[in-house]
Parts: structure tokens; C-alpha cells; sequence
């Protein structure tokens, strides 16, 4: 790890209020300066690589908001990221991390064949029974927490069902790619859909190449750097073989990663690649003319959480406003502290559940203020953690993609 | 710290608030000032001021010393503690009342600044000092160093608001000083005494301060300026000529660019220097004041006048301010930050003190601060790996203190004497000054347990 960028960090704390953690606990162990200071401590050889050190390293959500809060450019949720990476390489897979980030998550045909007993568990009524019997009570926390936040899977992925090319509706406008994100295409597919429609309502002609795996994100996260290296080949020689003019995802999670494919891997393809990916709210915040000549009144309460990886890693936070607040009728509230994690964070909210609830109560707190009917957001992660908050708290309001609300809007 | 003492503490406020292990310890050894780091011997975190006296009673029994820590953004030290007990106040967050019509606040020692900020706005009051950490730091530490901001000029500094305190002294009894009274003059005037004094003399529990009614309307403002000279004089002007801003700025051209690189607000990275100038109170008088602070500034050679259109467009510009500090850090990795203050007619004297000791030194200063209160910040951009430079650096700060004192001003106005600026003391206030200060701690804390080695 660069030593100069564990330096960089002078102190200041701007990053403490930003913090979730740090806002949970007010301890400075689970602050990004602290967390900065605890690997950087250990470099130095202050402290050593106890148990205990690398519990409160991972703490960190890694959802960067002490990156956007910090005037010296010292990412402290990056560079814990980066320590679990070198620890990772030292120490190697464990066997579960090389089953789940080696031998599944870069198969999209594996992991879709993994989700079929869950979709007859839910198809056959299974779900209900266990549910209602509380059989999970005798299987270990994390099962439990999982099969809680699934929501009712799509009888097909998305991946399986969409065709390679979606021809563009009217002039042809361009070509885009469209990554379909894995929990996009598994869990979410109508969102999808809907991002694949609005792109091609607009004179955009989508391709969305079968082949397309994992952009790496769950590898990054577990220190499986080489994994991840792997994924950014793997899709950008695929890419590459179109004539792209922009590569488009639904997913906030994919989006960031996906850029940052240029900086993992070497190689002019590789930057290419990563200057043409756009959120999916970037590219349609080019076209609010076209949009705003479909869209039809949707007479709702509506108000939108920033996903860390669009908020804080792609810096997005003015085009997803802009778009709902096209939507005739539309009653946009702005959310308290809407750019604050919702405790999802990849799987954080079922390594650390007590902690990603607490989070979470925080968020569900704000929505109830905000008043909203509907809770828009754009990345699977918050999808999924948000869903299952919203439906044991308050389950009046509705959660939608982004995409979604639009499409729904079209389609009047 | 002995085991048996941790578990005693560890009864008034309980496992989960007691922090021995050697990972917490080495994180509590820092606070925002560079060079500075030792290692507490347990922390604190109490929820309650109950809690605090039976610390303090314990600490008084067993000769421990007891260092409050809000958090951590202190600058000159204030914060660390060679083995003894840290006791960090963030659970004692509390805004306890908000009294409109004796137009008080009251609040518990941890709450933050800007927390307390948004309370009373929300009832049309206002609590005008706003350090540039604000929202971070607490109210606690803002009491006991004094801090100031950046609407000093017009408003004052953290001293001016404070009516009145509950502070647990060093053998755990309660003292209350002041009130709601807006005369009192019974006895010594202790709330001067207690603010600023950097935890050394008490631990504050509750602070009670005064309220103004919230200035209608501002208008905030940004001038540029080729030469900083012309900046320091426009300075000058604005207040001869009896304006009185609630904030005059400045930012020198290496300051701007670190800023810009942050914040992205359409700062001009090719001038010498800005003036963010910031006036408020009733729209008609402002609308006056504005005008004649741009015929200053304008007459002053500035190259650019731009007045802010909207509220979130000055909001940016002053929340872009705030970054100044931390932003200097983008440059080099250390950065020593001094708050030398001069009576405001010498500010231009200051500025050119400054640039020369810098040059003479060989050392990168970049310049900000308030200017309107003669109080600006030079901070040396450095790395601490770099011994030798870090060496030049505080013989160039040692050479601007002695102007400073020179001219009739201080060697800090609003970050504390701390650790940092210890050795600087004797200088300005004299072995009479010095002996008066310590006969005051000796009737305080008569076994020297609170907050010890800080200040002298």
C-alpha cells in the first residue's frame, strides 16, 4: 500500500459526521480517521495484525461517504479495501470465499442454476411454510438474514431472456451496451426491462452481449483482487468486440467498479472501456427533451436515496433528481441525509447485522419523515436492504427503480 | 494504567464506554494538531454529567489526570493525554432547552456546534460563532478554547455567548457560574476564567449561552485580486471606512487552488488572492454595505467583484472556506497551521511578514484566515518525513510570533495554547502573566490532575 496516501490524512475529522459507523458509535476505532490511523499504525509497526484490529477494520462499510467529505482526497473506505485486498493475496482464498468468488460468481450460468432451488422454494409454497414454521430459527444467523431480505424471485433471469440486440424504436440515435448487472439480471430483471426500453424508446440501440460476466465488485469486496482482474478482462475483450458509443448500467454497484477497470488493468482497451461507461441516469439525463414528450402524470409523493456507489464513488447525485422531477404530477421531496448508507453494502447487512439494522432504522427513520409514498433508488444492493426494511416498518411506501418510476410514468 | 483502576471506571460508565485495548489507545493518541501523538492509559465515554463527577471523584482519589476530549479537532494539543484518563463527551449531546424568551440556549457539552446552529435557526434565533469545524466540533470545546469563526468580525468569538456553565471541578464537586441574568456581579467574574481555559481548570457539563434574533437577510460576496497587497488594504478600508462585515475572509493563491481542487466552486486560480466578504442584517442597511464594499474593493485594484445569487450559491462559497484547512493537506501530507493575530490596522504588515519569513526559510506558507479579525492562518505546507524542512518551518513560524508580539498581537486567537504554543507563552505574557496563571490552576486543581502539561 502507497504510504503517502495513509499520511495524506491530517486529522481534521470532516470525515467524522459523514460516517455511519462512526455516527452508530462515536468511537474513533470506527471512524475513517481512525481506520486510516489503525493501518496506518500497523505499517508503521505500532500495533500488530491482532483479531481485534482487523474487527474494527471491518466495521467499515466502505461506502465512502468520508470520501466525499474529505478536502485532502484521502479515501479511507478505499484504502481498508485495499489493506483486505494485500491481506487477502498474503493469507489466500478461504475455502467458501474460493467457492463463492472463484467457482460461482463469475459463471453467470452457475449462479443462475443456484438460484432454482430458491425459486421453487418461493414457487412451491415451501417459503411460506418455513417462514411460518420458523424453521431458519435453527440454522446459523446469516441463512436466516438471507433468506429474509429475498424478495420474490422473476421466473426467469433477465440474461436468460433478453435478446442480444433491442432495436432502437425510431432514428437510430447510437449503440449502446448494456451491462446487466448479476443481481440485476437475477433479482430485479423488471427494472432492467425497463432501463432496456427506455434506452431503445429513445433511438438508442441496446446491446446486451450474453457472455457478459460479474463486474468483479463481490471479488473486490472479499480481497480477491486477482478475481476481480479477471472479470475487467474478461468483459472489456467482450465489449470490445462491438461498436459501442456508450456502455450503460442500472446498477450502482457495477457502474463503479466498471470505471475503475481502466485504473485495475492495464491497457488502452481497458481505459476505453472505462471513459464510455455511464449510470443509467447520466445517459438519460442527455435526452430530458425526448423524455419529458413521453412521460405521462404520475400523481405521487416521490423521494430518492442516493446508493453510495452512484452518490459517492460516481459522484451522480444531480441527474437522478432531475429525471423524477420531469414526471408530470410528480411531488419530489428531498430526503434527509439521502446520500447517507442505507446499510446494505454489499454483504455487510449479513456479516454485520446488527450493525447494518441500525443503519437502516436511520434511513427508514428519514423516509417516514419525507412523507413519500414511493422510495426511488438505482442500485440492486439498496433494492434488496430497503425492500425488507420497508416492508417490516413501513409498509405504505413502495420502493421502485429509478428506471421503473420512468417506465411506469411512459407508460401511463 | 493498572487494571484494577480501568474496572473501577469501568463500573460508573460501563464495559462498552471503557476503551483499554491497544488499538483504541493508539487512535486517541491524535487530535488535528501535526506532530503530536502520545498514548492515553483508558477512554472514557459517559453519558451523563453524573457520570463525569464520579470519574472525577475517583481520578481526585487515586491522583489520575483527567484530559476532555470533544471531538478531536483540536489544534495545539489540547486533546492528548500521556497515560491518564481521556474522557470523550460525544454521548453528552443533549440540546437541553432553548429558551425564547430569555433568548437562551442550554446545552450538554458534546453537542455540536452546527447541531445547536440548526436548533435555533429553526426558531429564528442565532448562535453566531461558527469555527471552521462546526460541524464537527463541540460545544464543549468550543468553550473552553474560545473559538472563534468566521463571522468574528461582526459577532464575536465563543466568550462573547457564554452566560453561563456547569463545571465539575478536579475532586468531582459541581460548580455553577452565571445564569440567564444578563447582569451579574456577584463575586469574580468566573465564566472568562473558565472559557478558554482549555480544560485545565474543569470539565464542563452544561453550557448556557446567548441567543440574537437571526439577521434577516446577507449577501455574500467574492472579490479578486491580482495583488495581495491590494487585498490586505482593501481589508483595512472596508473597516476605516466603518463597515462591519460579519465575515472578511481571505485566501491567498495557494489556499484558492487547494479549494478548487475540492470543491468545485468557480474559484479564480489565476489572482493572488480573494476576499470573501460576507454582510448581513436588515435588507436595506446590507444592500448599503454591499455597495460600498464593492467601491472599496474596486478602488483597491480588484480585478473581479462577483455577490453570490442565491442562498445555496453563498452557502457553497462559505462551506468552501470551511475546507481551507483540510484542503491545504492536498499539497503536501503535513500541514502545521499557526493563528497568529494582529490588531487588524497591521494586517498588510502581517501578510508581508509572512511571505518573507517564508522565502528566507525556504518553506511553502499558504495564507488564509480572518482577515477582518487580524487573525489569519498561514500554514506551512510540509511532509514530516522531512525532518530538515519541518526544522526551517517552525524556525520561520518562530520569527512570525515574534512579529506578531511585536505589533501588539498574540500567538493565538482562536486554536489555544496547548501543547503547541506552550514555549511561545512566556514571551507574550511574562513571568508576571505566568504567575498569575498558575496561582489560578493552583486554586482550581490544586493536584494538578486536569488536563495537565497544557498551556504553561
Amino acid at each position: 500500500m502507497d504510504y503517502v496516501k495513509l499520511i495524506n490524512c491530517m486529522r481534521c475529522g470532516m470525515c467524522l459526521p459523514n460516517c455511519p459507523t462512526y455516527k452508530e458509535t462515536f468511537l474513533e476505532t470506527a471512524s475513517p480517521r481512525g481506520r486510516v490511523a489503525l493501518v496506518r499504525k500497523l505499517q508503521e509497526g505500532e500495533l500488530e495484525q491482532s483479531e481485534r484490529l482487523l474487527e474494527y477494520l471491518s466495521l467499515c462499510l466502505d461506502c465512502q461517504a468520508c470520501a466525499s467529505a474529505c478536502p485532502c482526497g484521502v479515501n479511507a473506505g478505499e484504502l481498508v479495501a485495499e489493506f483486505t485486498c494485500e491481506r487477502k493475496s498474503d493469507t489466500g482464498l478461504n475455502f467458501m470465499e474460493d467457492l463463492v468468488l472463484r467457482k460461482l460468481v463469475p459463471h453467470p450460468d452457475r449462479l443462475e442454476t443456484s438460484m432454482v432451488p430458491m425459486r421453487m422454494y418461493q414457487k412451491t409454497g415451501l417459503q411460506k411454510l418455513v417462514r411460518t414454521l420458523g424453521v431458519l430459527k435453527m440454522f446459523p444467523k446469516p441463512l436466516e438474514r438471507m433468506e429474509g431480505l429475498l424478495p420474490t424471485l422473476p421466473s426467469r433471469p433477465l440474461r436468460q431472456e433478453i435478446s442480444e440486440v433491442t432495436p432502437a424504436v425510431g432514428t437510430e440515435r447510437g449503440t449502446v451496451g448494456f451491462f446487466l448487472g448479476c443481481v440485476m439480471s437475477l433479482i430485479f430483471s423488471d427494472a432492467s426491462r425497463a432501463t432496456i426500453q427506455l434506452l431503445s424508446s429513445l433511438g438508442y440501440r441496446v446491446i446486451t452481449p450474453r457472455n457478459q460476466v460479474c463486474c468483479g465488485a463481490p471479488n473486490m469486496l472479499g480481497g480477491d483482487l486477482d478475481g476481480l482482474k479477471e472479470a475487467a478482462y474478461t468483459n472489456v475483450s467482450i465489449f470490445d468486440g462491438y461498436e459501442l458509443d456508450y456502455i450503460v448500467t442500472d446498477c450502482g454497484g457495477c457502474g463503479a467498479e466498471l470505471k475503475k477497470y481502466g485504473h485495475h488493468i492495464e491497457g488502452d482497451k481497458a481505459a476505453s472501456f472505462s471513459a464510455k461507461v455511464r449510470d443509467i441516469s447520466q445517459l438519460l439525463a442527455l435526452h430530458t427533451e425526448e423524455l419529458t414528450a413521453q412521460l405521462k402524470p404520475l400523481p405521487m409523493k416521490v423521494t430518492y436515496h442516493d446508493p453510495c456507489h452512484i452518490a459517492h464513488c460516481q459522484g451522480i447525485r444531480k441527474e437522478p433528481r432531475d429525471l423524477l422531477k420531469l414526471v408530470p404530477g410528480l411531488e419530489y421531496q428531498e430526503l434527509e441525509s439521502a446520500d447517507a448508507c442505507c446499510g446494505s453494502a454489499g454483504t455487510y447487512n449479513i456479516n454485520r447485522p446488527e450493525m447494518s439494522d441500525r443503519i437502516l432504522k436511520r434511513k427508514l427513520d428519514t423516509v417516514r419523515d419525507s412523507g413519500a409514498q414511493i422510495l426511488v433508488t438505482s442500485n440492486p444492493g439498496c433494492l434488496l436492504q430497503l425492500k425488507k426494511g420497508l416492508a417490516d416498518h413501513l409498509p405504505h411506501v413502495k420502493i421502485m427503480h429509478l428506471t421503473e418510476i420512468l417506465a411506469r410514468s411512459i407508460a401511463g | 494504567m493498572n487494571q484494577a483502576f480501568i474496572n473501577e471506571l469501568q463500573t460508573i460508565v460501563g464495559k462498552e464506554y471503557t476503551l483499554s485495548d491497544r488499538e483504541s489507545l493508539a487512535v486517541y493518541g491524535y487530535d488535528s494538531t501535526p506532530e503530536l501523538e502520545s498514548l492515553p492509559g483508558v477512554v472514557l465515554l459517559p453519558g451523563s454529567s453524573e457520570e463525569v463527577a464520579r470519574i472525577m471523584r475517583l481520578c481526585y482519589g487515586a491522583g489520575v489526570t483527567v484530559t476532555p476530549r470533544g471531538s478531536g479537532t483540536n489544534l495545539s494539543g489540547g486533546s492528548l493525554s500521556v497515560g491518564g484518563v481521556v474522557v470523550q463527551t460525544s454521548r453528552l449531546n443533549r440540546i437541553l432547552e432553548v429558551d425564547e424568551e430569555n433568548l437562551t440556549a442550554t446545552v450538554e457539552t458534546g453537542v455540536i456546534t452546527s447541531a445547536l446552529h440548526r436548533e435555533v435557526e429553526s426558531r429564528g434565533l442565532f448562535y453566531p460563532p461558527d469555527p471552521g469545524s462546526m460541524n464537527i466540533s463541540t460545544m464543549g470545546g468550543n468553550v473552553a478554547e474560545n473559538s472563534g469563526g468566521l463571522r468574528g468580525l461582526k459577532y464575536g468569538v465563543t466568550a462573547n455567548y457564554v452566560m453561563g456553565l456547569e463545571t465539575i471541578l478536579a475532586d468531582g464537586e459541581t460548580l455553577h457560574t452565571g445564569g440567564k441574568v444578563v447582569k451579574d456581579v456577584a463575586g469574580y467574574s468566573l465564566n472568562p476564567l473558565l472559557v478558554s481555559s482549555e480544560g485545565t481548570l474543569g470539565f464542563f457539563t452544561s453550557i448556557t449561552v446567548k441567543l440574537i434574533p437571526k439577521p434577516q437577510a446577507k449577501i455574500t460576496m467574492l472579490a479578486h485580486f491580482p495583488a495581495m497587497s491590494d487585498a490586505a488594504l482593501a481589508v483595512s478600508a472596508i473597516i476605516a471606512a466603518k463597515v462591519i462585515p460579519a465575515t472578511l475572509e481571505f485566501l491567498d493563491k495557494v489556499t484558492i487552488k487547494c479549494v478548487e481542487d475540492y470543491a468545485h466552486v468557480g474559484l479564480p486560480l489565476d489572482v493572488d488572492a480573494v476576499l470573501l466578504i460576507e454582510v448581513d442584517g436588515h435588507p436595506v442597511v446590507i444592500a448599503e454595505e454591499a455597495a460600498a464594499v464593492a467601491d472599496i474593493c474596486k478602488k483597491h485594484r480588484c480585478s473581479f467583484f462577483q455577490t453570490a445569487q442565491n442562498a445555496a450559491e453563498a452557502l457553497k462559497l462559505t462551506e468552501a472556506r470551511r475546507t481551507a484547512l483540510s484542503a491545504l493537506a492536498r499539497m503536501k501530507p503535513t500541514t502545521i497551521l499557526e493563528d497568529a493575530t494582529v490588531p487588524r490596522s497591521c494586517i498588510a504588515a502581517m501578510l508581508k511578514v509572512i511571505q518573507d519569513s517564508a522565502r528566507k526559510h525556504n518553506v511553502t506558507i499558504g495564507t488564509f484566515g480572518h482577515a477582518g479579525d487580524g487573525n489569519l492562518h498561514p500554514t506551512c505546507l510540509t511532509d514530516e518525513r522531512d525532518k530538515d524542512e519541518i526544522k526551517r518551518a517552525h524556525a520561520a513560524f518562530a520569527e512570525i510570533f515574534d512579529a506578531a508580539i511585536a505589533m501588539g498581537g498574540t500567538i493565538t486567537g482562536e486554536h489555544g495554547v496547548g501543547l503547541a504554543k506552550k514555549k511561545y507563552l512566556p514571551k507574550l505574557v511574562g513571568e508576571s502573566g505566568i504567575r498569575v496563571m498558575r496561582g489560578i490552576k493552583q486554586a482550581f486543581d490544586p493536584k494538578g490532575i486536569l488536563n495537565p502539561g497544557k498551556i504553561f
